[in-house]
């Protein structure tokens, strides 16, 4: 099963990020797990500063920005 | 019935019978407050959404989108240069925290795995305050020397409150985080003339757009009986009785001064540049628009395309909803500029709180702009507003300085993340900047 981890403070760019990576999940129909992580100390344990950030059983994939469901789908396979 | 989870509604719905029972419709002061909050939309609404705003989230979506956020964050990482460091903290605001929410996060980062403390705080202080849509704005409805002072407070103070914080603190030593800062993708390369000559037309345009005409004749007036604010109204001149003084000012309204407030009327010198430029303007907006037009289906791909739209869009969607809340709100309490258009707070509360230049003005304005919530861009029309009741323009960079980068939910978040003493003496020294600069603004351009 595949971790997903949303990492941002709640702003709508995390928000539609966290929507896009369910999006593809569910188009590779792959199982999934989706954390949102919020707590800025949490989220600097990533090495994390630019949210939104995106990041897969554990490992940081994309930082900064609001990635298509397609880039995401990527990341999952 | 389920009623423990029904009484809120009830008590949702006689609040709001209260409310509507007890509407003061048909007291002056609250219909004229009503009329106001609605004239000062439809101002905004004609005057500056297209021209101003909506450029103004093209170039912030171009922003977020193209600069190389990685290239900047290099000078902030913690191998970084620290003289430069404190530099590029200052301004890159404007780069990094286009999104108000990305602030607190690097401010964590910057502090924790970066560069330390003190960049970390100039960039907290100076990022929301440098936010490019901000900038536009403030310059084009409270002036170009308002826009212009608070870039450069935001730039001068942001490192001086960051040299000071990394002083009071230097012998702590701080527990860098061992993770590795993890680094946003590389952007294709392109050239740097390209991108500068694709940001340059783009705000060329939004210049010429908005250049002003320039009035015949400046009439200085108090904005209440013995008020400590003067204003400036310039434009033509229709009418001079014993009563009142009218004039038809640069935007297309009239506007009448009581002779009593009158201060001052002198004529205005033209210079035949500026003048020139506002006879061709709209030439040079086409001419601008077209360049740019090739510019951007020549050098960028339909994907870069996309993303700069969707970011724009994003901010649209974002700040939009909230400025026009704050439009409203601000036309509500506080009225236009003349003593016949006031909301439903009086001028002389205004004017006796924060008027003139005093330093009690200048705290008062720091202090309530720190914890005060701003969303973005609305400390515009608010401050707008506050002008116009009577605020002197010292206490106004006060609290544009204080306002943005600070309220007391962002404190808290602060406080999880530095600690209460470190978080209470960063807003002690940006309440003591905002009113050092305001009072120094407040006298050479007040």
């Amino acid at each position: 099963m595949k971790k997903i981890q949303i990492l941002g403070t709640g702003c709508p760019k995390c928000k539609k990020l966290a929507e896009n990576a369910q999006i593809a999940a569910k188009e590779l129909g792959v199982e999934y797990e989706i954390e949102k992580v919020a707590d800025i100390n949490e989220i600097m344990k990533f090495g994390v500063m630019m949210t939104p950030a995106l990041a897969v059983d554990g490992q940081v994939k994309s930082v900064g920005k609001v990635i298509s469901p397609d880039e995401i789908k990527k990341m999952l396979v | 019935m389920d009623f423990k989870n029904e009484w809120k509604k009830l008590l949702l719905i006689i609040g709001a019978f209260l409310a509507c029972f007890y509407l003061p419709v048909g007291k002056v002061r609250f219909d004229n407050a009503v009329g106001e909050s609605l004239h000062l939309v439809k101002w905004y609404a004609r005057e500056h959404v297209l021209l101003c705003l909506v450029p103004a989230f093209f170039i912030a979506g171009a922003i977020s989108v193209f600069v190389s956020q990685a290239s900047v964050m290099k000078y902030l990482g913690a191998r970084a240069n620290k003289v430069l460091a404190y530099g590029v903290a200052s301004v890159s605001g404007t780069v990094l925290a286009v999104c108000s929410c990305t602030v607190l996060p690097l401010f964590a980062g910057i502090y924790k795995m970066g560069a330390g403390l003190g960049p970390a705080t100039a960039f907290l202080y100076s990022g929301p305050a440098i936010n490019v849509l901000a900038i536009i704005l403030t310059a084009r409805i409270l002036g170009l020397e308002l826009g212009i002072a608070r870039a450069a407070g935001a730039i001068l103070f942001s490192i001086i409150i960051g040299l000071l914080m990394h002083v009071i603190y230097r012998k702590e030593e701080e527990q860098k985080t061992t993770a590795q800062m993890a680094m946003p993708e590389p952007q294709a390369a392109r050239p740097l003339w390209k991108n500068g000559l694709y940001f340059a037309s783009m705000v060329g345009i939004l210049v010429f757009a908005n250049w002003a005409r320039s009035g015949d004749v400046r009439a200085v007036f108090l904005c209440c009986p013995g008020g400590l604010t003067t204003y400036q109204v310039e434009g033509a001149l229709i009418s001079k009785t014993e009563q009142s003084l009218k004039i038809l000012d640069t935007s297309g309204e009239i506007r009448e001064v009581p002779a009593d407030l009158l201060q001052q009327v002198e004529d205005v010198g033209k210079n035949s540049i500026y003048e020139l430029i506002y006879r061709i303007r709209w030439l040079l907006v086409v001419l601008l628009l077209g360049g740019f037009s090739l510019m951007v289906l020549g050098w960028f791909s339909k994907h870069e395309i996309g993303e700069w739209l969707a970011a724009t869009w994003g901010f649209t969607k974002q700040i939009l909803p909230l400025l026009l809340l704050g439009v409203l709100a601000s036309g509500f309490l506080l009225g236009r500029p003349d003593p016949a258009h006031e909301g439903v707070i009086p001028a002389k509360w205004i004017n006796a709180a924060v008027g003139g230049n005093s330093i009690w003005a200048n705290l008062f304005a720091s202090v309530a702009g720190a914890f005060m919530y701003f969303a973005t861009l609305t400390e515009v029309p608010i401050l707008q507003g506050l002008l116009g009741a009577g605020m002197g323009k010292g206490p106004a960079l006060a609290l544009l300085l204080a306002g943005p980068a600070l309220s007391l939910p962002s404190m808290l978040v602060l406080r999880s993340i530095m600690g209460t003493r470190k978080t209470a003496v960063y807003v002690c020294l940006v309440i003591v900047m905002a009113t050092i600069s305001g009072m120094i603004f407040g006298a050479v351009w007040g």
